[in-house]
């Protein structure tokens, strides 16, 4: 036997919002626009004693053959509100926003995350993504969009800009001696100059040092640049690989990046998103989880979903009846616009071509096969069933944690808190108590020194 | 001080009731208000300090607080940083700091500043649409034109600043598109139709397909339409180059208030801008902005007012609007200017700390007493506090994208 020290894991809660997670029809499910669900939410996140709450961002409604897709959630609130928002009614947990490196300005993100971090006492984190589409830079005033090549340069850069911002207090500066009359010690801080391909400037940062120093930083790509990416700067990955044999193999591959950057493993938490389905027991969570999946895959998503790959209309097919045997349109996807799922596919052919395979060998239907390839149901079973995959998860280092995506708004993580979080309590692999204020601390993340003035 | 009665025949009209609000900033409006006992200078960057100003006017049922905001340090120079180290430096996102502390309140408006020379018009609906929805009601959002070469070295991608009138015109732009894109929901777009499998009516979402000089948007937001429809939109008449941005985007535009002629002038000139410019169906609030010290007696208001000037070294207000006296004659001045066309007024506390309380605790009471403000909230939403309609999309009922 190993003796080696039982891992801590950590544990957040993504709201679940615009994706096909999220069963909108079920008589449970609530508004995920009201602020009274992201409290419902937010609380039983804290309650748990959850890290930190998660929002993802799309910046465009998704459009399907020119028109808006409407048949799953649409429609979102602005991150940095929201997450200011519910720092009032929360004290620990963590408030991570997503927010587009391409769509943005550093000098005004920085000032946004510092200010997040000061009003809630230390707990703001940016998951840094990438997305450079023309389709949605159409909603920007520059147009802004990138080449595909550009993404990450841009998003090092803006990184890169922003954490110089960061730096250009190092909190020491204030002062505010009301008898000497002195404010600030030192009348050159904030002071900054950043000069790039992507961004030229310089000035005075207005937000002095954050309780956390600079916020947590996550990344959420996937591609050989976003892992070395997230080697070099990110403290955290959101990733999407959940499974034993996938999750290790992320996992391995990307902490091996890290030494290259001077950094040691613990410095980057790696938490895939992960769906889960309780039950009394474990069948009749796997009863539940299959009626989840006919509910997140009706005939018309199996259709659309489809498209995502042919490219092409094929609203013409049955989804009860076998796959299309024409090919993929090639080319530039036309057809779905503003979905993230749709990078996936880097080969339409070869995927189109492996989806047949496996429907004639199986004998399934469009929608069967859909509901076969989207599986993302990570933990289904009895709470006793989940905690022990959660740990064994965790202990055999294919994650340091996951990131909880429930079908349900807002109400969807309450069963999870209430039975899982005990269980995993029990088993000494999660907090009973927040030791920290922060989410650094949560993370076990130390606070960054200001790095020596550039000036 | 213009200190006159105001003539018998407006007496009436003073006393119709007004709408108050007032302008946070740092410790207050005075560079030396940061050294005023009680100010707490090395809390200006916490949420309890911001939820404790607002709790206060609230408390004074005042119709909203604005906050002041810059994309750049403060400083006493337009040219930029001016190397001083003897006041405020340093503030927090006036969006977030609004967002913090909607939760803790209930009736008060929450209008943050928004500077439009610099920022995305997709990501400022957004914000203030969700402002509005965590707020219930309670959004506004304070248009800032910024014409400084060294805030523009902050983002880079322009050489120089716009000639005045074009900065506001991209500026009214800018709001353009923010009201466009919270009406490119219908209110009802989320049907939830389980039968047909339709989260959305897609003839209830619109393409906003906004061409302008400066920008171009497609739309729709993101975000579902905010609950007042069209959170309440402000501007500063700082300059005249701003008349023509608050006679055609503004619900509300703030006028300097130095005397009654003057704000009888600016008040004449942006209703007749609106007439022809603007929205001229849709009511304009005009608030006079002025900065304020209150004591009980008017020699005390004076003194440390003084004392503050002597503190920060140079006297205050120059080319402001100031009122420096006893909350009863700033009642009595109020009433008189409201009789210039103006429908409330914004005040900026001098110093938090003491003037704020001085609003709330006295000026209010005194305003009561003459009928001349609420005794209660009397609505839950910023626009129905200052009477204005909740308006339909302009969208509704067209066919759609
Ligand atoms: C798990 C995961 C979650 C993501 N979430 C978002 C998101 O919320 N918003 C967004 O714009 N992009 C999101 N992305 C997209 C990435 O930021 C990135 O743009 C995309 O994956 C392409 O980069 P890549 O080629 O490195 O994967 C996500 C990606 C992954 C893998």
């Amino acid at each position: 036997m190993s003796t080696k020290p039982l891992k801590q894991i950590h544990l957040a809660a993504h709201f679940p919002g615009v994706n096909n997670t999220t069963v909108w029809s079920d008589p449970a499910a609530g508004s995920h626009i009201d602020f009274d669900s992201f409290v419902h939410f937010a609380r039983t996140a804290e309650r748990a004693r959850f890290d930190f709450l998660f929002l993802a961002e799309g910046l465009r409604l998704r459009e399907q053959g020119g028109r808006i897709y409407d048949l799953d959630v649409v429609g979102r609130p602005d991150t940095f509100t929201v997450l200011a928002a519910l720092a009032a009614v929360t004290e620990r947990l963590g408030l991570t926003g997503t927010i587009n490196s391409t769509f943005n300005e550093p000098y005004e993100v920085a000032r946004q995350f510092a200010s997040l971090d000061h009003l809630s006492a230390g707990r703001a984190a940016w998951n840094v993504v990438t997305s450079w589409d023309a389709f949605t830079g159409e909603n920007f005033r520059r147009g802004g969009f990138l080449p595909r090549e550009e993404r990450y340069s841009r998003a090092k850069e803006f990184l890169a800009a922003a954490t110089g911002l960061f730096d250009s207090w190092d909190g020491t500066e204030i002062v505010a001696d009301p008898v000497s009359g002195t404010f600030l010690r030192d009348a050159r801080a904030g002071a900054f100059t950043h000069c790039g391909p992507h961004f030229d400037i310089e000035g005075h940062f207005n937000v002095p040092r954050s309780p956390q120093g600079r916020p947590v930083v996550f990344q959420a790509g996937d591609s050989d640049e976003g892992r070395e990416f997230a080697a070099a700067r990110a403290d955290a990955i959101f990733g999407r690989y959940g499974t034993l044999d996938e999750g290790r193999a992320f996992y391995a591959d990307v902490k091996r990046r890290l030494p290259r950057y001077g950094r040691t493993p613990d410095q980057l938490k790696i938490l895939p998103a992960a769906t889960f389905v309780l039950g009394d027991t474990d069948a009749e969570a796997h009863e539940t989880a299959h009626e989840v999946r006919r509910l997140q895959v009706s005939g018309q998503t199996a259709i659309r979903y489809l498209e995502h790959v042919w490219n092409r209309d094929l609203s013409a097919y049955d989804p009860d009846g076998p796959l299309p045997e024409t090919d993929p349109e090639p080319g530039e996807n036309t057809i779905a616009l503003g979905r993230a799922s749709v990078r996936q596919f880097r080969d339409p052919r070869e995927t189109a071509r492996q989806w047949r395979e496996l429907a004639r060998a199986k004998n399934l239907s469009i929608r069967e096969l859909v509901i076969a390839t989207t599986a993302r149901q990570t933990f289904v079973g009895s709470a006793a069933t989940v905690a022990r995959a959660i740990d064994d998860l965790v202990q055999a280092d294919a994650a340091d944690g996951f990131i909880l995506v429930p079908h349900i708004t807002p109400g969807g993580l309450d069963v999870f808190a209430d039975t899982v979080v005990p269980l995993l309590q029990e088993r000494g692999v999660f907090r009973t108590e927040y030791e920290g204020t922060t989410l650094r601390d949560h993370l076990g993340l130390s606070v960054p020194a200001p790095a020596p003035s550039g000036l | 001080m213009p200190a006159s009665p105001p003539p018998a025949a407006s007496r009436a009209a003073a006393s119709a009731p007004l709408h108050l609000a007032v302008a946070l900033d740092g410790a207050g409006r005075h560079p030396a208000a940061w050294r005023e006992p009680g100010a707490r200078p090395g809390e200006l960057l916490t949420a309890r300090y911001w939820a404790d100003a607002v709790a206060e006017a609230e408390a004074g049922l005042l119709d909203f607080v604005s906050f002041d905001d810059a994309l750049t340090l403060q400083s006493s120079s337009p040219d930029g940083p001016d190397g001083r180290t003897d006041q405020v430096r340093g503030r927090l996102d006036a969006v977030l700091t609004a967002a913090r502390v909607a939760p803790l309140t209930r009736h008060i408006g929450l209008v943050p500043t928004v500077t439009a020379t610099h920022t995305e018009p997709f990501h400022i609906s957004k914000a203030i649409a969700t402002l509005d929805h965590v707020s219930r009601g309670r959004a506004g959002l304070d248009v800032r034109v910024s014409q400084t070469a060294h805030e523009l070295r902050h983002f880079g991608r322009r050489a120089a600043a716009l000639p005045e009138d074009e900065a506001y015109e991209e500026a009214a732009d800018h709001v353009e598109v923010v009201r466009r894109l919270w009406d490119s929901w219908d209110d009802d777009a989320e049907i939830r139709d389980v039968a047909t499998g339709r989260f959305v009516d897609r003839d209830k979402l619109h393409h906003i397909d906004f061409e302008g000089r400066h920008f171009s948007v497609r739309g729709p937001s993101i975000t579902p339409r905010p609950p007042q429809g069209q959170p309440l939109v402000t501007a500063a008449a700082a300059t005249r180059a701003a008349y023509g941005l608050i006679a055609r985007s503004a619900d509300a535009g703030y006028v300097p208030a130095h005397d009654t002629d003057a704000v009888r002038a600016a008040v004449a000139e942006i209703r007749r801008a609106r007439e022809t410019a603007g929205p001229a169906a849709e009511p304009l609030h005009l608030f006079g902005d002025l900065t304020v010290f209150l004591d009980e007696d008017a020699p005390a208001a004076h003194a440390r007012r003084e004392r503050l000037d002597a503190l920060a070294g140079t006297p205050y207000g120059d080319g402001e609007a100031v009122f420096t006296g006893t909350p009863a004659q700033l009642a009595d001045l109020l009433q008189d200017w409201r009789t210039a066309g103006l429908t409330g007024f914004r005040l900026r506390p001098g110093g938090i700390s003491h003037d704020l309380p001085a609003i709330t605790r006295a000026l209010v009471p005194e305003l009561q007493r003459r009928g001349a403000f609420r005794r209660a909230y009397e609505a839950d939403t910023l626009r129905a506090l200052l009477g204005l309609a909740r308006p339909a999309g302009r969208y509704a009922a067209q066919p759609a994208a």
